[in-house]
């Protein structure tokens, strides 16, 4: 599986990691990985360690969880990505809509 | 499941072809009690007649018969059938392999033994059937979806020109413009903007939405729309890329966005102000070979609400032969065969390398070329370059059909006052030229009556209610002291107003426009300013200050300043078209 979630912090955070190429062939799979509905879940993590390239409809879909998590209430982190990955969130200023760590 | 209806319930048309009347005969009564239709001939010759005339679904042949032997007749009705599939079985007493060879070699699809097995002739017609049944359905199938993708091919034609209507026009084609937007980059969602302004100056837009096809094409009609609308009704970059957003995020799904970057350009002050949200660093390059980024540092358009949006520009100064290089994704991803993309460091090491006389925009479409090989394949990307130069050598607004001078309103007078906060806030330019643009007399002369509009409000704003010295930009480093100062002061405006009271009357050969602009500062003493003397001025000799009043003297009819200088009227004429060819140049 190319997405996989676990949960963190007593089921209140949901932790997606992305395997491989996230772009537009991940867009089923990632939004499966949010759209549960479990109203626990007030954090998300996404994690990027395994994700070796990012494209435009990635940052589509990291909009959509956005939105999905509250709009501009939304806490979400993501974390640990590689330079090529960082440099393509930081060109669109993705910054300033996610803690990016 | 219709196939296995069809199979049992429709009756076959079959055709056999065999000299033996008696095995004929045989065949015939079998395949008739079992419900299909037989048509019977003796010879290949007739076989082929009437496979011609009847069209069956199925031929049983036999191999040897006098006048057309069965491989022959089966040769010509396999020919005859095309692509439709007529399952085609040899009839034979045969045994030996290499002549059951041959039947398949000319057409054949099987054999049936002599003497006939009544079992196996119906197994192998229901077989042959249902291949023959799912070869229909493909081939209908394939026709649907190539008469689908011919209508669609067609369609996208036909968008693809609508859309090169809209995206290309402006002044994509002014002599200090270069570009390259490659056909497949239209449907990838990339657009290139170029508008004069009407004060001078160009405005530029390269967006890239996300996504592929239809739905990033579509996006771009109403930027195209906002773009052109509002560059030449004068508002600035600021505004428009505010529009812009606001229009995107209304319309645009969420997860659907468009990179985009503005270039403003100024050829008076020699500067650009530029605004990059998401699109790759474009480049601003010196004629001696220095270049230094315009990084993205906004996030694309169509993701914040109003309220959040940030437009603000940066502001570089420049000279004349400076150039401005951007660029979408699409440029950076030109991948060679082995898959290695060009990328920022392709972009990084061509302006290294960059000659004097190379000019960046051929340096890099070269560069990319050199890089891919195979440049024609995937070629999606746009790459626009803009010289800065002086203004005399651009071709300004393009002329509008002379309308009748006579319609429109032609005796009128109106008095527009901004004030407190609003000073700050709000340019009352667009809606000026928008009043004194309903006189179709002065629509020819947008550019001048913008000129002397904007001079006046930005004298009376800058100087007057800011009162900020123009000495300041003399110098580059006091340029941008007098931007910041600008800034700081606007927020503190209480009190303060601009006001413009226009008046338009007719004259026998045309038209006179009366502008005054009144402000709340302190005036200055236009009696001892240089550039009210009759000697050209020291402003002439590349001083960034005084330009302002001089540029009004040189277009209107009359300046005259009252009470302590902070009221000021212009006096701006026109003639019929006839008698106007003489202003013109």
């Amino acid at each position: 599986m190319p997405i996989q979630t676990r949960r963190d912090d007593d089921g209140k955070t949901l932790v997606i990691r992305i395997e491989g190429r996230f772009d537009f062939s991940t867009h089923q799979a990632f939004r499966d990985a949010y759209e549960h509905g479990d109203p626990a879940v007030r954090d998300y993590v996404v994690d990027l360690s395994d994700t070796t390239y990012l494209d435009s409809s990635a940052l589509g879909m990291l909009l959509l969880l956005r939105d999905y998590a509250g709009g501009d209430s939304a806490r979400i982190v993501i974390e640990n990505c590689n330079n090529d990955v960082r440099r393509i969130l930081s060109i669109s200023n993705f910054e300033q809509l996610f803690n990016i760590r | 499941m219709d196939d296995a209806v069809a199979e049992h319930s429709s009756p076959l048309r079959i055709l056999i072809a065999d000299d033996s009347d008696s095995d004929r005969l045989i065949l015939k009564t079998l395949l008739k009690r079992l419900g299909h239709e037989v048509l019977d001939v003796s010879n290949g010759l007739d076989a082929v007649s009437v496979f011609q005339q009847e069209a069956p679904d199925l031929v049983l042949l036999d191999a040897l018969m006098p006048v057309m032997d069965g491989m022959e007749a089966a040769r010509q009705i396999k020919f005859l059938a095309g692509e439709r599939l007529v399952p085609l079985i040899f009839l034979t007493s045969l045994s030996e392999a290499g002549a059951l060879a041959r039947c398949l070699e000319a057409g054949g699809d099987d054999f049936l033994g002599k003497p006939y097995n009544r079992i196996i002739i119906e197994a192998k017609i229901k077989a042959f059937n249902r291949m023959r049944l799912m070869h229909q359905t493909l081939s209908d199938q394939r026709d649907l979806i190539r008469e689908r993708n011919r209508q669609l091919t067609e369609e996208q034609e036909i968008a693809k020109r609508v859309f090169d209507n809209v995206a290309h026009s402006g002044c994509l084609d002014a002599a200090n413009i270069r570009y390259h937007a490659s056909p497949q980059s239209i449907f990838n969602g990339d657009v290139l903007f170029a508008s004069p302004r009407p004060a001078g100056g160009m405005l530029i837009f390269m967006g890239d939405f996300t996504g592929h096809g239809l739905p990033a094409a579509i996006g771009a009609m109403p930027v195209a729309e906002i773009f052109y609308g509002m560059a030449s009704k004068g508002f600035n970059g600021q505004d428009v890329l505010r529009e812009i957003n606001q229009k995107l995020k209304r319309i645009l799904p969420t997860g659907m966005f468009c990179c985009g970057a503005m270039i403003e350009a100024d050829f008076k002050l020699n500067q650009v102000r530029v605004w990059n949200g998401g699109l790759p660093d474009g480049w601003l390059i010196r004629p001696s070979g220095t270049f230094l980024a315009i990084q993205s540092r906004h996030l694309p358009l169509g993701i914040l609400s109003p309220d959040q949006f940030n437009a603000d520009f940066e502001r570089v100064a420049t000279g004349p032969g400076d150039r401005v290089l951007m660029m979408t994704d699409g440029f950076l991803e030109s991948a060679d065969s082995a898959g290695n993309v060009f990328g920022e460091q392709g972009v990084t090491e061509t302006l290294e390398r960059l000659d004097v006389d190379d000019h960046p925009f051929d340096a890099m479409m070269s560069a990319v070329h050199r890089f891919t090989g195979n440049f024609e394949d995937g070629d999606d990307l746009t790459l626009c370059s803009l010289e800065m130069m002086d203004e005399a050598g651009l071709a300004s607004l393009p002329d509008r059909a002379a309308p009748s001078a006579l319609a429109g309103p032609a005796e009128w007078r109106c008095t527009y006052e901004i004030r407190e906060q609003t000073l700050g806030q709000f340019s009352p330019l667009p809606l000026l030229l928008h009043i004194c643009m309903e006189v179709p007399g002065l629509r020819r002369k947008s550019g001048e009556i913008y000129t002397l509009l904007a001079e006046l409000y930005n004298n009376a704003l800058e100087h007057g209610v800011l009162e900020l010295p123009s000495e300041w930009k003399r110098s580059p480093e006091g340029f941008g002291r007098y931007y910041a100062e600008r800034n700081r002061r606007l927020a503190n405006v209480e009190g303060h107003y601009i006001r413009f009271t226009l008046h338009h009357s007719l004259k026998p050969d045309g038209g006179r426009l009366r502008v005054v602009c009144e402000d709340s500062g302190r005036g200055f003493d236009f009696q001892n300013h240089p550039s009210m003397a009759s000697a050209i001025p020291p402003a002439e000799s590349g001083h960034y200050a005084g330009r302002g009043l001089l540029l009004l003297k040189r277009l209107a009819e009359t300046i005259r300043f009252h009470e302590q200088g902070n009221h000021v009227e212009i006096i701006y004429d026109w003639q019929f078209a006839r008698t106007a060819e003489n202003r013109d140049d």
